[in-house]
């Protein structure tokens, strides 16, 4: 407010306590208790309030009303409520649930604050929710609220984002071969899916920004499981194959149980990952349709390593053990992993064969000479990953290369 | 059951009877009363049973209290109210009309159909119903009395009566509607009846609801501490505070019979404790 503003504002005037409330026509049928509480609540109990009025049931509604609300009644040649106490017994002990804003951010979230907004002043006997995810540290970022605008901001519609009729040049087997890098994609997605939604369920709702960038996460993930069906679909009535050791992986994924792991496991080296397969199929897509999928899909994806990234920097600042848990993590899910096939043998062929853009020989070696540069990229991007959340040149490099065979 | 059980007995007109008396259970084990509790469908069973012994005390609607009274003095016995709730005092009905039916004063009700609750409700059929007769306006003479008998046995305890009542006003079925004065600004505020669009043409003088009642054989201590517990609980507490709004008060007063004085003239004119009161004493309850 300016000075200007400030100085034609009325001045705050107490309410006139001791002075009769004139309701006017106003009756309690119509909202006449808002003011008879407000005038109540400036005294005393035992104080006395005279109410007026010309509604033609006041006295009837207030005698039903001062009933209900512990305060008494004096209908003498005037109605006088005797102030109660049920309404400040209700909130005596009430107490607020941090604060608004990102100071008031509390380090453990009370079970009885419930589902209040952060900053309510909440009722004692407030049912007890039951959320594992009720401390900052491991779980809050400062950056989660402009991830989620961001995240807000970026959404698109598929129906009106991507050229679905735009023409489909390539041979029938580039066609079959993006089918089943699709079909392998969905999966995967579906694993992205629900990590965050099975995290989300778990957080105290008093780190909404956490809870609301893990839901919109798993929107993001359940737009790209429809767009990638959508065009798998376009011209194939039937998808490709998925294969036990594929899931194997992703099993490993959807049954972490520890924030921090999941969410490193699945942002930063999977979602990293697919970063660079997602840019790989946009660059080798056979068309326009697919190049857009891949591009929007990509930028999501993005968002996601970027939140991920972010909390466990957070998280790694406070916590020192934090990079050898993660290490441990990676060589776990590599152990239990090491007598699985990995990645869908007919994924990577797949790969290929979209690279090559066609079947002949040269091209098919241009193609694998593709997919190659991918896995190395991908290799690179996650040791990238490892050294900013403080591993060494070695260590990252040893750690990046114990990641799932199947990307994600 | 330990021995020195406190046994309550209450009338289940809603399911969260349940929960209201499941919660006392818990909160009176806390306090360390050993208490159980018996729901019965309606108070004439109830009042019976309390006389065969099988209560220590009952959660009495204001005709239950008098079938109490009546089969108590009938029996040489006699029977206390000892507590109620603080909303349980000074309660008043209503008569409604709508505001364009033509009724200015009550003799304009004369020959018109009145709209009550069930035939056992003391606040929307025996009390308003009476206040009429003292008026000069009896039941089958003056007025045609049109009863909405939701849950009969439950006197009242239950809401629909009254809301079809007023329903039924509303619709230009009944001239006239009786109800609880809470029921009437519960449902103006809803807008089952609009604002403006009735009048209250008879407010009843005040009345008193429901009380624990005992008879004279109830165990003296057991009832003390279940009396001292009652009168403990308190609304700033968070763990007795659901309780208490699911019974609808903020604080249990002692109890008082001075309220049903009203109700006790109508079930004299009407003959409401007459049939029950001889078939209970007939049938030799202890």
């Amino acid at each position: 407010m300016t000075d200007a503003a400030r100085s034609r504002a009325p001045a705050p005037r107490p309410l006139a306590t001791r002075a009769p409330l004139e309701l006017g026509a106003l009756g309690l049928d119509r909202g006449a208790h808002i003011l008879i509480a407000r005038a109540l609540a400036e005294l005393a109990e035992g104080e006395r309030l005279e109410v007026r009025g010309e509604a033609p049931e006041l006295a009837i509604h207030l005698r039903a009303w001062a009933r209900r609300e512990g305060h008494g009644l004096d209908l003498g040649e005037r109605l006088v409520l005797v102030r109660g106490r049920g309404d400040r017994d209700r909130w005596r002990d009430a107490r607020r649930a941090g604060g608004i804003d990102r100071a008031g951010v509390a380090d453990r979230a009370e079970a009885g604050w419930g589902l209040a907004a952060r900053g309510a002043r909440v009722e004692v006997g407030v049912p007890r929710f039951d959320f594992p995810l009720d401390r900052k540290r491991g779980l809050w970022t400062d950056s989660a609220g402009e991830l989620y605008r961001q995240a807000l901001a970026a959404q698109w519609d598929p129906g009106t984002a991507i050229p679905w009729d735009a023409p489909r040049p390539h041979p029938e087997p580039v066609e079959d071969a993006l089918v089943q890098v699709l079909t392998y994609l969905i999966e995967n997605e579906t694993a992205a899916l629900l990590v965050p939604t099975r995290f989300a369920s778990r957080v105290h709702p008093h780190y909404r920004e956490v809870l609301q960038l893990l839901v919109i996460q798993a929107a993001d993930e359940a737009r790209h499981v429809e767009v990638f069906t959508r065009r798998a679909t376009l011209a194939r009535d039937v998808l490709g194959t998925s294969s036990a050791g594929g899931q194997a992986s992703l099993a490993t994924l959807v049954e972490e149980p520890d924030f921090a792991l999941a969410a490193f496991l699945l942002s930063v080296l999977g979602e990293g990952s697919f970063v660079n397969l997602l840019a790989f199929l946009r660059r080798f897509a056979p068309d326009a349709c697919t190049a857009e999928i891949m591009r929007l899909s990509g930028a999501d994806e993005a968002r996601h390593v970027a939140f991920g990234m972010a909390h466990l920097l957070d998280h790694a600042a406070h916590d020192a053990t934090l990079p050898e848990r993660l290490a441990l993590a990676i060589e776990r899910r590599h152990a239990a992993l090491r007598d699985t096939a990995g990645l869908n043998e007919a994924v990577l062929d797949g790969l290929v064969v979209v690279a090559a853009g066609g079947l002949e020989p040269d091209a098919i070696g241009r193609g694998h000479d593709a997919v190659a540069g991918l896995v190395r990229e991908m290799d690179l991007g996650r040791r990238s990953r490892l050294r900013r959340l403080g591993f060494d040149r070695e260590r990252a490099e040893a750690l990046s290369a114990l990641h799932t065979r199947n990307f994600m | 059951m330990p021995p020195d059980t406190l046994r309550l007995g209450a009338v289940a007109y809603d399911p969260k009877v349940v929960t209201i008396w499941e919660g006392f259970k818990r909160h009176f084990a806390d306090q360390g009363l050993a208490f159980d509790y018996v729901l019965y469908s309606n108070y004439e069973r109830q009042v019976e049973q309390h006389f065969a012994g099988a209560l220590d005390v009952a959660w009495n609607s204001p005709l239950a209290w008098l079938q109490t009274e009546a089969l108590a003095a009938r029996l040489g016995r006699s029977a206390r109210a000892i507590a109620m709730r603080d909303s349980d005092r000074d309660l008043t009905s209503v008569v409604v009309v709508r505001r364009d039916a033509g009724v200015a004063r009550l003799d304009d009700l004369r020959g018109r159909r009145v709209g009550v609750g069930a035939w056992d409700s003391p606040q929307a059929t025996l009390i308003p119903l009476i206040e009429l007769e003292e008026a000069g306006l009896a039941r089958e003479r003056d007025l045609e009395v049109v009863a909405f008998d939701v849950l009969v046995g439950k006197h009242g305890d239950h809401v629909g009566g009254e809301r079809e009542a007023a329903k039924a006003l509303m619709d230009g079925r009944v001239d006239a509607a009786c109800m609880i004065d809470g029921n009437h600004l519960a449902f103006a505020r809803e807008g089952l009846l609009p604002p403006g669009r009735t009048q209250v043409l008879h407010q009843t003088a005040p009345y008193d609801h429901c009380n624990f009642t005992v008879l004279d054989d109830a165990p003296e201590s057991l009832v003390a501490r279940f009396h001292a517990a009652l009168l403990a609980m308190r609304f700033d507490d968070p763990r007795v505070r659901p309780l208490l709004e699911l019974e609808g008060l903020k604080v249990w007063l002692d109890g008082r019979t001075r309220g049903y004085a009203a109700l006790a003239r109508a079930c004299e004119r009407f003959g409401t404790l007459r049939d029950f009161v001889d078939a209970v004493a007939g049938r030799g309850t202890r």
